[in-house]
């Protein structure tokens, strides 16, 4: 049973790991896209712009959290 | 579906679940090299039993949400897994952190696993630590291939289909290497494949978060094709950007 139990914790480990291994990388993106979803198509309604800033603030949050991590070494 | 929006699915389902599938069959090889073929393959098989059941008993639960919420739930899903793989495929590109070894993982896994010879008969029984070594690993990227394939398939059928094709591809291309060479596939470009599939996947969340969102994607779905080519450009620029203060140091 024990056995088992740690089996599952380390599968659960595993799962959470796929989509999180840097907790402040991970805000910025939900934060971006509660934004994103909740905002832009009240602020820009069917305007082009819309996507274009969305892809943009996550194309800034990867540069910035690779360059972050690179300078920490 | 045509065939040019069927394409990306096939091709981002292949890459990343021969990313996965290689992994797993590193640990898999190891087990059977030592402590026995019966075990790994019992452990391995066990596990795709047990994700073909979880498949059949939430697919159809899947298919129950309202397509929008399916859409933002996946696309930030696969944005959170894909920018993780990106960020990751950048660092190893810029030479941040090592680049992953199937050979040394293989040799690592083989040293932890090996123990006293056993005799041909204790070799023919259920091992239960190869067991349940050879089923974690075969679970953990299982679980993995089964959610990209989802989550590249959230547009319907037809896309579920081709994600299906291109994971199953991946699959039989492996099996099949493993078959033959009986050791690690130590010759993939893992962080390629990484760095590509890091792309599509990224390209795609975006996409299916505008969609879920209700925004107006310029050109529709060869919007897609945009997202590709922007975030190859981001990630190389950013590969740049991390490497620069390395080389200055040298």
């Amino acid at each position: 049973m024990r056995a088992f139990l740690s089996l599952l914790r380390a599968i659960w480990g595993e799962a959470v790991g796929l989509f999180i291994d840097d907790g402040r990388f991970a805000a910025f993106i939900l934060a971006w896209l509660v934004f994103a979803v909740l905002a832009l198509p009240r602020l820009l309604p069917h305007s082009p712009a819309a996507p274009l800033l969305l892809f943009a603030g996550l194309a800034l949050i990867l540069v910035d959290s690779a360059v972050r991590r690179a300078r920490r070494g | 579906m045509t065939f040019a929006q069927a394409a990306p699915t096939v091709l981002a389902a292949l890459m990343a679940s021969l990313v996965e599938f290689v992994e797993a069959l590193t640990v898999v090889l190891a087990v059977g090299v030592t402590r026995g073929w019966r075990s790994a393959l019992a452990g391995a098989g066990l596990a795709l039993l047990v994700l073909a059941g979880l498949t059949a008993a939430l697919g159809p639960a899947i298919l129950a949400v309202p397509v929008r919420l399916l859409q933002l739930g996946l696309g930030a899903l696969l944005l959170l897994f894909g920018m993780r793989w990106l960020r990751k495929a950048v660092l190893r590109a810029a030479g941040v952190i090592p680049l992953h070894d199937e050979a040394a993982a293989f040799e690592k896994e083989r040293r932890a696993l090996s123990g006293p010879d056993r005799s041909p008969r204790a070799a023919r029984a259920l091992d239960a630590v190869a067991v349940s070594t050879a089923f974690k690993i075969t679970l953990i990227e299982g679980v993995e291939v089964a959610f990209i394939v989802v989550a590249l398939g959230a547009a319907g059928p037809s896309a579920l289909a081709a994600a299906s094709l291109g994971a199953g591809a991946a699959l039989l291309l492996v099996i099949a290497l493993g078959f033959i060479l009986h050791r690690p596939l130590a010759m993939v470009p893992e962080n390629t494949l990484k760095f590509g599939v890091g792309v599509l996947l990224c390209a795609f969340g975006t996409f299916w978060i505008g969609e879920g969102a209700g925004l107006a994607w310029p050109g529709g779905d060869l919007s897609l094709a945009g997202l590709v080519a922007g975030y190859l450009l981001t990630a190389l620029f950013a590969r740049r950007l991390c490497a620069a203060p390395r080389e200055a140091l040298a």
